[in-house]
């Protein structure tokens, strides 16, 4: 972190070539950190799969998913119950955590770069507090129902994140427009309100009979997802909005120049503001229904790989998709093995690394970045 | 057929009414500036030129075409804009933001192409900011700023550019640079240009063509010798200025006329 993408990149003697040239020295950095982060992502997702009450050699984890792949066939050296706890029950957490990562990463960038503000994350705009009074009034109705093998909980915290998103946005409208400030504010102003409703309801829970632990370690994150129905259907999710959202970096890119100059450069602004919301929205809720409140995720992960990389989004949104996933399988699995046998919430986890991480960027951002 | 033609263009803000009635027809490849004092709608005016504001009346016409009726991304290769404020909040390099002004030439999802990279190369060269091309934005200079951005202007291969205050916070010799800069692309790559401009020396020794604002209204319009006269600049501006002629080209330079210090001067 001590060092800035200018430093990395050594200005170049010859300006000719250096117009002539694609740029050789920053496509290679940003291949180059793909393979690097794509490395980083696999080796987690095996050491996250090996390591448990269990310990599974690693070498038995790779034969194990080689062969389930059918890739590879192996000769089986390992005891049948690894292969149950590997594919059953670690994998698909593993995944989710992965996915989860991915989710939060992305949606930090998209948020990130239409408000122009590096430290803007899908939390601050209200996001958090739609999907914590979500949970809550999930475990409330904790009800016998389920919608795609997600329990009330996650279900509710989807529907809180994504509802809290469009009033936010609707409130935030003013004459067919919505200023970037606008919705800070207002998100701001529902999140907290949303927020402190949750609060009241865990006081008044003698009546409500709440589970009260449970609400909390949601609400501090922790991946909940266990059933490889339930990683599907976030893998469809992530995988839609990582989609859409690679479909919008050129906008993304405009965007950040301002709304204005982003239609000197002929993007339909208020079209593709709104697609931006919708798709960080999407994603932010499918990470808060496998993961619960999991914060710095968003805004740590795409922070330091800009600082590392550049601000082009057509570069920087797949390497946060693989960052994101590779930082929360991390910090799952030491979430997991850390203190057993209690299991912290990987929240904890995320604000233990990320905490410091974000106030040394927020010491060096008066340079970094302007407004 | 005028490259833009405003006809009887009225715009209110909050219904504050800033210009009225205006009506211009600026030609395919002039070059005009835009004077008057400050807030009579130097910007507004361009704002309604490119697209981004929306008359309360009348209509601007692109060579003959109602602005409203062409898209967004058809309007940015036709008219690119250097605006007066600009911020860059992340760290891009020079190139990165020249690039960006392939945008409306780029598909959804391709990438940027031979065709693209040659507009680049052409347009920081043309600009002489090929030497930046590494360099992050918000670490140049204000007259490499100045020239970057007109290169992202340039690279949007546009058939009008469109500046607002291109001079401003500029020494002498990089406004000159700018204007230099400005004046070579509307002769040489046939650019219609039009400029907001405060600086009324600068206006008349570059732009062959001024359009005064004032009250709403076009006040004045013409080449720089006619427009710029003591009477006209005192009734644009509100008050006394002195306008001598140039021993070398015969350009009118205008000077503000001290009221505190007049007496010192006096012989």
């Amino acid at each position: 972190m001590a060092f800035t993408v200018q430093e990395q990149t050594p200005r170049l003697e010859n300006p000719s070539t250096a117009s002539r040239e694609p740029r050789p020295s920053s496509e290679l950095r940003f291949r180059f950190g793909l393979c690097l982060l794509f490395g980083l992502l696999v080796l987690a997702v095996i050491l996250a799969v090996a390591i448990g009450t269990v310990d599974v050699p690693s070498r038995a984890v790779v034969s194990m998913l080689l062969n389930h792949a059918g890739i590879a066939h192996f000769p089986r050296t390992w005891p049948a119950s690894d292969e149950i706890i590997i594919l059953q029950l670690r994998l698909p957490r593993v995944l989710a955590a992965a996915l989860v990562g991915a989710a939060l990463s992305v949606a930090g960038v998209l948020f990130q770069g239409l408000l122009r503000n590096p430290l803007a994350d899908p939390y601050v705009i209200g996001t958090s507090g739609g999907a914590g009074l979500g949970a809550t009034v999930g475990v409330l109705v904790s009800a016998h129902f389920s919608i795609f093998g997600f329990g009330a909980v996650p279900a509710l915290a989807f529907l809180g994140a994504l509802g809290t998103m469009v009033l936010v946005y609707r409130l935030s409208r003013v004459a067919g427009r919505t200023p970037v400030v606008t919705l800070l504010l207002a998100g701001f102003a529902v999140s907290i309100i949303l927020g402190y409703t949750t609060s009241f309801l865990l006081i008044v829970n003698d009546r409500l009979q709440l589970d009260t632990p449970f609400i909390y370690s949601w609400l501090l994150g922790g991946i909940s997802v266990g059933r490889w129905s339930q990683v599907g259907a976030i893998a469809f999710l992530v995988a839609l909005g990582s989609g859409l959202a690679f479909a919008l970096a050129r906008s993304l890119n405009a965007l950040s120049l301002g709304e204005e100059y982003a239609q000197h450069l002929g993007i339909p602004v208020e079209l593709h503001k709104a697609a931006i919301i919708a798709v960080g929205s999407l994603l932010t809720a499918a990470a808060v229904s496998g993961g619960g409140l999991i914060g710095f995720v968003s805004l740590i992960v795409p922070h330091f790989l800009r600082l590392l990389f550049g601000p082009n989004h057509t570069r920087l949104l797949p390497l946060a998709a693989l960052g994101g996933a590779a930082f929360l399988v991390t910090a799952d699995l030491l979430a997991r093995t850390l203190m057993p046998p209690t299991e912290l919430p990987v929240g904890i986890l995320t604000a233990f690394v990320g905490g410091p991480a974000f106030l040394l960027l927020l010491r060096r951002s008066k340079r970094e970045y302007r407004f | 057929m005028p490259a833009i033609e405003l006809r009887e263009i009225s715009f209110a803000f909050n219904a504050r009414p800033v210009l009225n009635r205006i009506s211009l027809s600026i030609a395919a490849g002039e070059r005009a500036a835009v004077i008057g004092p400050n807030g009579v709608g130097k910007t507004t005016l361009l704002k309604l030129m490119s697209g981004v504001l929306t008359p309360t009346q009348g209509s601007v016409l692109l060579v003959g075409r109602p602005l409203a009726r062409i898209s967004r991304r058809e309007l940015a290769r036709k008219i690119a804009v250097v605006p007066q404020e600009f911020v860059v909040p992340f760290a891009f390099t020079a190139r990165e933001l020249v690039e960006l002004g392939r945008t409306p030439h780029l598909g959804l999802l391709a990438g940027v192409g031979a065709a693209d990279r040659h507009a680049v190369d052409r347009a920081m060269e043309l600009s002489d900011t090929a030497a930046l091309a590494e360099r992050i934005f918000n670490e140049l200079s204000g007259g490499e700023r100045q020239r970057l951005m007109i290169a992202m202007a340039v690279a949007q291969e546009p058939e009008i550019l469109l500046l607002d205050e291109p001079t401003q916070q500029l020494d002498i010799t990089r406004q000159a640079e700018i204007l230099d800069l400005v004046a070579g692309l509307n002769r040489h790559q046939n650019l219609t240009v039009v400029t907001a401009i405060h600086d009324l020396n600068l206006a008349a020794r570059y732009f062959e063509r001024i359009i005064v604002l004032h009250g709403g209204s076009v006040l004045a319009d013409g080449p720089p010798a006619d427009v710029l006269s003591s009477n006209l600049l005192q009734e644009a501006f509100e008050g006394p200025v002195e306008v001598l002629s140039s021993d070398t080209n015969h350009l009118p330079v205008v000077l503000p006329v001290p009221r505190m210090l007049s007496h010192e001067r006096k012989p």
